[in-house]
């Protein structure tokens, strides 16, 4: 049963990388605006304007 | 006498086309490109900027995304200024500029798509970013290509002027949240998820050749526990110590007491082989009591509640010297200068007209907003000085608001803590003579159990709920603390223009046909009087030959005799014209006699908002006032909205209103202030609640408490009732969260609470609250008919 320790290491530091990883993104700015990507993903980016109907 | 009415009306209805650009309908078909009709020179000039940069997909995303221009002239040759730039500019080096604009217009994905792409435009222009909620921009540009003036003229150019104002918003807004609660929240949950995936072990027993590992999870817990009391947990070790200075027991003392206790026993617990330690209920106790704080701080990110006379008043004044005009930062503006306003430009300080218009040597009050032609003025007193701004000199604006009321959660955690440290002594001294042990065991397991987590959450989840709820009918909160202030009102002072009438004149209609002759003669009439009344019926008929007047008499709350040339002209109350009384209508009608002929009557609907009628049924649960800055010519019409004329209060200086606020206040009135302008700012501020009241959330409204928008004026009644309804939701929370301290309490006086027992307690009682107060809010705001 000697392998829970190893288990239990491994775990956590798979953990504290996921939220080191959080930290980051929140740091660096990522979560600060949540709804502009959203709508700027739906628009092209170099189309011609369509023909008038 | 009969009076006759004439069935045809007067505005010959033209076929309606909307604006290409804005959506509006075009009143001429002058402007015309390319089969688009437009329904100014503003909006076909945006159109043609953006078809000769091939940005012709602008309108394919939307409808009309544009907004309307009825101004076409730009003036930002201020930006120039050194001084003006440097306070609007983020950062600049030799090679960039960076800038952030607050563009009130950002509405629809045309918007965003179109200021992404400023660089076709101009290729000066590196990099621009929407932030689409915070309705912001920023731009990186070349400095060295393109002026900082220029920027702003390309947006203006393709309608999407920037707001600035002196009291930049944007660089307040994007310094608030800097206290890393989502980082605190982050480390909680993480520690939270792993501490009870290392207890369940312990829960479900661990047979005794396993005993190396109870070891080994118990200090791991022991370890998940630091940054959780240090790091997550520190804010309300800070609080509870500042209020103990304070000698206030607010609710943060019991949390961080149990904070406390918990990490201590269980640090012991583990060290001494005792136990296991309650490491899963601090982790928990500490995320959900974070989360309950998150759930606090809603913010509007495009409303500003904090803005005062500076974000009204302009940038720039354009000043005359030496028969040149230029622009300089209002600061600097000095007794003694000649200043040039123009059309749709508010007049920043107290002045005397030189030329213009208007009457050459009045003085005109700061504040006011110049129509018509461009004005010269002097200035008589500097900005910080004119009778409008000193009212910001007041003590209301200095001092904090320290006279609110206390809170429920307040008053309750005073008690709760006094007995808490009570029930947690005694079982101490009554279990000291017979077991130490087990007596600091109670008196540890007392702390812990009745850790008023619930009762933290309570309050943040009812009024976060309510604050959701009351936005969805565009009724904005500043913080959830207002609820709470709005339920304890008795006494509403109302402010009249702009508040409980609607800001434009358009709604007058008439009944008959007048000849061009009759026209001038009516207007003639009209444009002697300063009553409102007449004032719109002048701008109605527009700008007609001034005949001159024989005699003229004005009868209070009447009407207009007058005798022009040969004919007598009668405007007024139908007393006056037809000689008796009309039943009382809900729509005002000035009636019209010429030469002893009728010819029908104005009528004014909706002058006064939706909903006036309600504001009477609220009597006598509030004290009903009305504060208003004009002549009491509507007297008679407001005393049948607000039954009586007792609470009326007219003639009053924005220095008079924020005085009569204050002593009712003296007399025991919880004052709620409903205003709209700049005079109504002291007023605001002074009373206990102050609500600005406008017709676009995005245009100037003072600093106030809350802002509502001017459609949902009519649910003031059931805001009211839904804010008392919140305050019985948080009180029933209340004793749901004391009866799971109680079930708790009584394990814990006899020193046998086991870590199991606390675990499912703490959670099972915070997600009741949680729950609870959720549906309960729901019903109650359905109940209010406000979803």
């Amino acid at each position: 049963m000697n392998i829970i320790y190893f288990l239990i290491g491994c775990s956590i530091l798979l953990a504290l990388a996921f939220l080191a990883a959080f930290f980051w993104a929140q740091l660096s700015g990522q979560n600060d605006d949540l709804y502009t990507p959203a709508m700027r993903i739906l628009l092209d980016d170099d189309a011609e304007p369509p023909a008038d109907k | 006498l009969k009076i006759k009415t004439f069935q045809m009306r007067q505005n010959i209805t033209i076929e309606k086309t909307a604006c290409y650009h804005c959506g509006d309908d075009c009143e001429t078909l002058h402007y015309v490109v390319k089969e688009k009709n437009f329904c100014c020179q503003g909006c076909k000039t945006v159109y043609e900027v953006l078809s000769a940069s091939k940005m012709g997909n602008y309108y394919s995303y939307n409808d009309h995304p544009g907004a309307t221009r009825a101004r076409t002239d730009k003036r930002f040759e201020y930006l120039n200024s050194p001084e003006i730039a440097a306070e609007l500019i983020d950062y600049t080096d030799s090679q960039v500029t960076i800038v952030t604009f607050f563009i009130p217009h950002i509405h629809c994905s045309s918007c965003l798509w179109l200021l992404e792409q400023l660089n076709k435009i101009n290729p000066a222009i590196h990099y621009c970013r929407v932030d689409f909620l915070k309705k912001q921009l920023n731009i990186r540009f070349d400095h060295q290509k393109i002026t900082l003036q220029q920027v702003v003229e390309i947006l203006y150019d393709i309608g999407y002027e920037p707001l600035i104002s002196l009291q930049d918003i944007i660089k307040k807004q994007n310094d608030i949240k800097k206290d890393n609660l989502i980082q605190k929240i982050a480390v909680a949950g993480f520690c939270f998820g792993n501490v009870m995936l290392l207890s369940f072990p312990e829960y479900f027993g661990i047979s005794g050749y396993e005993n190396t590992f109870r070891h080994f999870f118990g200090w791991l817990n022991v370890l998940f526990t630091l940054p959780v009391v240090f790091y997550s947990g520190r804010g309300y070790f800070i609080a509870a110590w500042q209020n103990l200075r304070k000698k206030v027991f607010g609710i943060d003392f019991p949390l961080a007491l149990g904070i406390a206790v918990l990490f201590i026993r269980t640090v012991i617990e583990v060290a001494t082989h005792t136990g296991a330690g309650f490491a899963d209920t601090l982790c928990g106790l500490v995320f959900f009591l974070l989360v309950g704080k998150f759930v606090q701080q809603k913010t509007y990110h495009h409303i500003s509640f904090e803005r005062d006379y500076r974000s009204f008043f302009p940038v720039a004044v354009h000043i005359i010297k030496d028969d040149s005009t230029q622009a300089i930062p209002l600061a600097q503006l000095q007794t003694g200068h000649r200043m040039l306003i123009r059309h749709m430009e508010i007049i920043p300080a107290d002045a005397i007209l030189l030329n213009g218009d208007a009457l050459i040597g009045e003085i005109v009050y700061a504040g006011g907003r110049q129509t018509g032609g461009a004005i010269e003025l002097e200035v008589v007193k500097p900005v910080y000085q004119s009778y409008l701004t000193q009212l910001w000199n007041n003590e209301a604006f200095t001092r904090q608001k320290d006279n609110r009321m206390q809170t429920f959660n307040e008053t309750v955690s005073k008690y709760f803590t006094i007995v808490l440290l009570t029930i947690a002594f005694g079982s101490l001294l009554f279990w000291l003579p017979t077991d130490v042990r087990r007596g600091f065991a109670a008196f540890t397991a007392v702390l812990i159990v009745a850790c008023p987590c619930a009762l933290a959450l309570s309050t943040p989840f009812t009024m976060s709920a309510a604050l959701s709820v009351f936005d969805r009918n565009f009724f904005y909160l500043k913080n959830i603390a207002v609820v709470e202030q709005m339920a304890a009102i008795n006494t509403i002072v109302f402010d009249k223009t702009g508040t409980i009438t609607t800001g434009n004149s358009n709604q007058i209609k008439t009944e008959g046909f007048l000849s061009v002759p009759e026209q001038q003669l009516i207007y003639s009439a009209c444009i002697n009087s300063a009553h409102p009344l007449s004032r719109m019926i002048c701008q109605y008929l527009g700008g007609q030959h001034r005949l001159t007047i024989e005699r003229y008499a004005e009868i209070p709350n009447m009407g207009i005799l007058a005798t022009i040339g040969s004919h007598r002209v009668r405007v007024g109350s139908s007393k006056l014209v037809l000689g008796y009384k009309e039943i009382a209508a809900k729509v005002t009608k000035v009636y019209l006699m010429i030469d002893n002929k009728p010819l029908g009557f104005f009528e004014f609907s909706h002058r006064y908002r939706d909903g006036m009628e309600n504001i009477s049924e609220m009597q006598p649960a509030y004290k009903i006032y009305l504060l208003s800055g004009d002549q009491d010519h509507e007297r008679e019409e407001l005393s049948q909205l607000f039954k009586g004329q007792l609470g009326l209060h007219f003639n009053q200086s924005p220095q008079q209103k924020l005085d009569f606020v204050q002593s009712l206040q003296h007399q025991g009135g919880r004052v709620m202030m409903i205003g709209d302008g700049l005079n109504d700012a002291g007023a605001l501020k002074q009373s206990d609640l102050g609500i600005a009241v406008t017709d676009d959330v995005n245009n100037f409204s003072p600093g106030s408490d809350a802002i509502m928008d001017g459609r949902s004026f009519h649910k003031l009644p059931a805001f009211l009732r839904f804010s008392k309804d919140t305050i019985s939701i948080i009180r029933f929370s209340f004793f749901i969260s004391l009866t799971y301290n109680v079930i708790g309490l009584t394990y814990a006086v006899t020193g046998m609470l086991s870590p199991l027992t606390a675990a499912i307690l703490m959670p099972l009682s915070t997600a009741t609250i949680i729950s609870f107060t959720s549906l309960a809010t729901h019903f109650a705001a359905k109940r209010r008919d406000l979803i």
